[in-house]
């Protein structure tokens, strides 16, 4: 489109490269300069060469939460791929009523984790609604510690995880499901084949591709966790600091007077670089789809 | 639970509803499975939403769970404000919102507007720019993003929780995306007709993307509402903590009173079921026609 003076299309997209370039490019170049440096949070800062990339690999909090990704992971990996596909076979149905269900599983998505997470520290609590119902039931005679035990407040995280993502992959689910041809199941149907079958041979692979992409999503979003894990143990990151996520360290790191801005964005390059493989497979995707 | 094989005579009726409709027990079925699933999502809610109601008198500790609060009270909303400014952080968390929907619905729509429409040299630059930050997660920045904010006199501050979110570069996308699906004739037909860029963006190209505007209202308020991380790094000051910080604070500084929390994730909570209840026939309507991708 024609437009009369040359600087029109820069006025128009001004504040945007504005932003890009303040608060998008310059922090991202930035993150490498300071990774360099011992910078604190109350200011200063000398060049210390490689001393940040040096203590990276003698962290013994990093190794933790590097594991407690990986765990993180391949716990919500299958969870998080399949149950909302079956959460979204069940609600693709226009039934009376299905759009309050729709957006009712999809609550636990709009809730800011810190909400989530101080509702489910709360169910969780030694005295708790599920230590109640666990004693009253007699399952168990003293309440399990799922807020303090190393492995259980993991785990409590990514069930709480799991819980507040069903709704957010069923909704993409559900676009996916939309984009299957009527059309291929009337024909199996008409060939006799059952639900199960259909299942198996038409809307799976209909879906693969959605499939292939919440992996990639969730993938990042477990490396990304912060705010399940922080609220749930109230700051401290689990007995001895162990439950502690990548960008828990970051948050830590980024404050107080022990803070060190410098190893802090070390750590900050670290997470790029694990999340940059899904993250470029992701943008690929996106492509092909576009 | 046993089916029923309809007779022979009826299958006129039901080919009349449409291919594979279900029999009243599938359907039974299927509303028994909707209203499970509805218990385990919308319980713990119900559950925080109930203590919160529950006065200081009622053991809210109890090992048979008590759903229905004896004697419900807004009591404890009252006593939590005493104990920390919860309108204060709530409208705290309403500032940053409103300045993060202002200026991305305004910088979103001109640069998106710009790049879908406008020819002009460095415009392939630009958005190689925009899309290349896409693969920058938000928390690989964020240090240095303080060391930024710190450096222009924002740190503690509001101003400074607003700012760098004022305008998302994924929303600039968006904004480009949907202009670009704007049938082009429609703006040569304008020109013609001696229409500038200004008019030809204000009564063409805005009316046909009013869609995807609310789309990012909706989810720049809720982005902004639910921000934990940013808030938590940028404020110190207890008075100027947004909700979120403040939620946090108030569960690891005070001793714990299970009613309080409970009270103050309703007053955080209950705004954005509002909003999205309200909003949420232009998000699932996109989902329907199979508009939404990953």
């Amino acid at each position: 489109m024609t437009h009369r003076r040359w600087f029109t299309p820069w006025l128009l997209a001004g504040p945007a490269i504005l932003w890009l370039a303040v608060f998008n490019l310059w922090p991202a170049v930035n993150t490498v300069i300071l990774s360099f440096t011992n910078a604190k949070p109350l200011g200063g800062g000398q060049f210390t060469g490689l001393e940040n990339y040096g203590r990276l690999l003698d962290d013994d909090q990093l190794a933790d939460a590097l594991l407690n990704s990986i765990v993180f992971m391949l716990v919500c990996l299958p969870l998080l791929t399949v149950l909302p596909l079956l959460l979204a076979l069940l609600v693709q149905r226009r039934i009376p009523g299905i759009t309050f269900f729709r957006t009712a599983f999809y609550t636990p998505v709009i809730a800011s984790a810190v909400v989530v997470a101080l509702i489910w520290g709360w169910v969780l609590d030694d005295r708790g609604l599920v230590n109640g119902l666990l004693q009253q039931s007699g399952l168990t005679d003293s309440p399990v510690s799922f807020l303090t035990d190393r492995w259980l407040l993991l785990f409590s995280a990514i069930a709480l995880t799991v819980w507040k993502g069903l709704g957010y992959y069923m909704v993409i689910y559900l676009s996916a499901l939309a984009n299957v041809p009527h059309e291929l199941h009337e024909a199996a149907a008409v060939d006799g084949a059952g639900p199960v079958r259909r299942f198996w041979h038409i809307t799976l692979p209909g879906v693969r591709p959605t499939m292939v992409l919440i992996s990639a999503l969730i993938s990042v979003s477990s490396l990304r966790v912060f705010s399940e894990l922080y609220v749930l143990s109230n700051g401290q990151g689990g007995p001895g600091g162990r439950d502690m996520s990548v960008v828990m360290l970051i948050q830590m790191y980024s404050r107080g007077f022990n803070g060190h801005l410098g190893y802090a964005s070390a750590l900050s390059l670290l997470l790029f670089v694990i999340t940059l493989g899904p993250m470029l497979f992701l943008m690929r995707l996106n492509r092909k789809a576009a | 639970m046993t089916t029923v094989r309809e007779p022979a005579t009826t299958r006129p009726a039901n080919a009349a509803r449409g291919f594979n409709t279900p029999s009243p027990t599938q359907t039974a079925g299927r509303y028994l499975l909707l209203v499970l699933v509805l218990l385990l999502v919308i319980g713990p809610f119900l559950w925080q939403l109930s203590t919160s109601l529950k006065g200081a008198t009622e053991d809210v500790y109890t090992r048979t769970p008590n759903f229905l609060p004896d004697q419900p009270t807004l009591g404890n909303y009252g006593t939590v404000a005493d104990t920390i400014p919860v309108w204060t952080y709530a409208l705290n968390s309403l500032i940053v919102a409103a300045v993060c929907i202002t200026g991305n619905v305004v910088g979103c729509t001109l640069a998106g507007y710009a790049l879908a429409r406008l020819r002009f040299r460095g415009a392939k630059l630009v958005l190689g720019l925009f899309l290349a930050t896409l693969v920058l997660p938000g928390e690989v920045t964020i240090v240095s993003q303080y060391v930024l904010v710190r450096g222009l006199g924002l740190a503690d501050s509001l101003a400074g929780v607003a700012l760098p979110g004022a305008i998302a570069m994924l929303n600039v996308l968006l904004m480009r995306t949907a202009f670009a699906a704007v049938p082009v004739e429609l703006d040569q037909a304008a020109l013609v007709d001696g229409a500038n860029v200004w008019q030809r963006l204000w009564h063409i190209g805005l009316p046909n993307v009013r869609g995807m505007l609310s789309v990012i209202v909706i989810f720049t308020f809720i982005g902004a509402w639910d921000d934990f991380l940013w808030p938590l790094i940028v404020l110190t000051d207890p008075q100027k903590y947004t909700l979120t910080v403040g939620l946090q604070y108030l569960n690891g500084t005070f001793s714990a009173n299970p009613r309080l929390i409970a009270a103050g994730t309703m007053i955080a909570f209950l705004p954005i079921v509002v909003v999205f209840g309200i909003c949420q026939r232009f998000f699932f309507k996109g989902v329907e026609e199979g508009a939404v991708k990953g």
